[in-house]
């Protein structure tokens, strides 16, 4: 339509550029463990929560269950690799494809749910899921399973001496997820979903098929959510149920979101290199002792967060109007 | 254009519409009125496929829609403003109006529009960049109507749109109704408030706890005595 708009696209995507260029030369200097560590983390929970914003933040219906793709996707990828000797390359492609397969089964009863009720039954698929994996003993049972790892090698995508491999492929794949979001946004389907969030009687009003949006939103997220969960369980190289598809998987991918900004192309990635640092600073600085103390400040942060800026910190850029002029 | 042939339509056990028959020709303006619970927008509901009818035949140029998913029903060229406006608050105004748009598959087709829509509510084009949450009640009925344009329908239907808005506005947007016809689309309007509708109508239907009690040309309903003391309480 007008070209501002059209400006203002591609600002975004000389934005992108940059903020992947600063990203690629960032951990150029770090020899320190430790702090790769912390970047390889946040840049996953990036792309994590981009993942989970397409379906819970443009399409509105908030899912606290993305710790079952997460989990579906490690466990794909490992069982494919540890039990038929395929390479993880293509089992996170069967994973992400599994998981937007399990994903439209879970949504055809639960997207006739509205508002709270979908969100219930997300947290409690998802402990299915984690009862199911605990229990079954071809994947290992509560044991869960060991990736072998022979050496440094991008054929079976494990590093011994270095994370920064991991870290590329991190921050590869939080770019793909943003560059598909940039897309969606200004696609038909992405106006569809933020119809159906807004207000779905208008968005049916329009000739939107409400039902459909919410499948094809929940089948992309989940896809992205478990490529990130292959990702992490080459990377942790060992993967047990409680390791990847508790609860706190699902809040992790929810929370860098929510305060970033829900519903916002940039909301997930500043969030998470807001959130995902602090935990792991304030974990190992005030953890510890089991005084908890890490977590009461953690807390405390969100929540000063969540009530200076309920509509994330991207807000205090944002350029969308708020009040009449 | 529009037929409807005895409609009914329950809404959890209970009656809303019953027997309902009236017809829409080309460029007309029909207007739908009655008291608050009459059922007038169940019957807009149910034509726009919102609402499964009971029983009866919505026949639009010839084809039987009565049951159609609103969808299909738009893609025939049947929009719906529907009441209280719906609008999409934490949206832009532009992309509003773009989510009125994407019924096209062509982006000419998409565009096309818009430059109606601007020429009808100058203020829209002002306002292209803000949410629409931040719009008076009059802008936000313009903003209602110009999405339902977007979808260029053949016939367009609306549910009170002079709700909630100041005078003033009601005028502004029920002339713009007049240009809309004059641009060649037929409009089924359902109002509560009677002069100024009838003012600008064609006929009127007039709807009574779900039936149709009285219909014919908009002047005459308008003089008459009885539907005045049953809508304004005289």
């Amino acid at each position: 339509m007008a070209t501002a708009f059209e400006i203002r696209r591609r600002n975004q995507l000389i934005i992108a550029a940059v903020v992947v260029a600063i990203m690629i030369a960032l951990p150029l200097g770090i020899k320190d463990v430790y702090v790769q560590n912390i970047l390889v983390l946040t840049v996953m929970y990036a792309a994590l929560s981009q993942s989970w914003n397409i379906l819970s933040g443009y399409c509105g219906q908030i899912s606290l269950g993305h710790a079952l793709y997460f989990g579906i996707g490690a466990y794909a990828s490992t069982l494919l690799f540890v039990k038929f000797g395929v390479i993880p390359w293509f089992g996170m492609a069967a994973g992400g494809i599994i998981a937007a397969a399990i994903a439209l089964i879970v949504g055809w009863p639960c997207f006739r749910l509205g508002g709270h009720y979908f969100t219930i039954a997300t947290i409690v698929l998802a402990e299915i899921g984690l009862i199911l994996f605990l229990n079954w003993d071809y994947s290992g049972a509560a044991s869960g399973l060991q990736i072998p790892v022979s050496g440094d090698s991008w054929l079976t995508f494990t590093f011994l001496r270095s994370k920064l491999p991991y870290y590329y492929f991190a921050l590869g794949l939080a770019a793909v997820v943003w560059l598909v979001t940039f897309f969606i946004e200004d696609s038909k389907w992405g106006y569809y979903w933020r119809a159906v969030r807004e207000n779905t009687i208008a968005a049916q009003s329009l000739g939107v098929q409400v039902f459909r949006s919410k499948m094809a939103a929940a089948a992309v997220s989940a896809f992205f959510t478990a490529v990130g969960g292959s990702f992490y369980a080459q990377f942790v190289s060992y993967i047990d149920p409680d390791s990847v598809m508790v609860f706190q998987f699902s809040l992790l991918m929810a929370l860098p979101a929510v305060l970033g900004g829900i519903g916002t192309l940039w909301g997930p990635a500043l969030g998470a290199a807001v959130l995902i640092p602090l935990t792991e600073l304030t974990r190992s600085y005030m953890g510890g002792g089991g005084k908890g103390i890490d977590l009461i400040f953690y807390g405390a942060v969100i929540m000063i967060i969540a009530l200076a800026r309920p509509e994330g910190l991207l807000s205090l850029v944002s350029r969308t109007r708020h009040a009449p002029p | 254009m529009l037929e409807v042939k005895s409609l009914t339509t329950t809404y959890e056990g209970l009656v809303a519409i019953s027997d309902v028959s009236l017809s829409v020709a080309a460029r007309e303006i029909v207007a739908v009125v009655g008291a608050n619970g009459a059922g007038k927008s169940t019957l807009l509901k149910t034509l726009a496929g919102m609402e499964r009818p009971a029983s009866g035949r919505i026949l639009f140029e010839g084809e039987d829609i009565a049951g159609s998913p609103t969808h299909r029903v738009n893609m025939l060229g049947i929009a719906l403003v529907p009441e209280g406006r719906r609008l999409f608050p934490r949206l832009s105004v532009r992309d509003n109006l773009r989510l009125g748009s994407y019924l096209h598959r062509r982006k000419s087709d998409r565009e096309a529009p818009l430059d109606t829509v601007f020429k009808l509510f100058p203020r829209l084009a002002e306002r292209l960049d803000q949410r629409a949450e931040t719009l008076s009640g009059g802008e936000q009925q313009m903003l209602a109507i110009g999405r339902a344009l977007m979808t260029r329908p053949r016939l367009l239907m609306l549910d009170e749109p002079s709700q909630g808005i100041m005078p003033k506005l009601v005028d502004e947007i029920l002339d713009s109704v007049r240009t809309i016809r004059e641009a060649g689309t037929t409009v089924l309007i359902v109002e509560q408030r009677l002069a100024e509708t009838l003012e600008i109508a064609d006929r009127a239907y007039v709807l009574q706890t779900g039936r149709v009690v009285m219909s014919g040309p908009a002047k005459e309903i308008a003089g008459n005595e009885d539907v005045r003391r049953a809508y304004l309480g005289i």
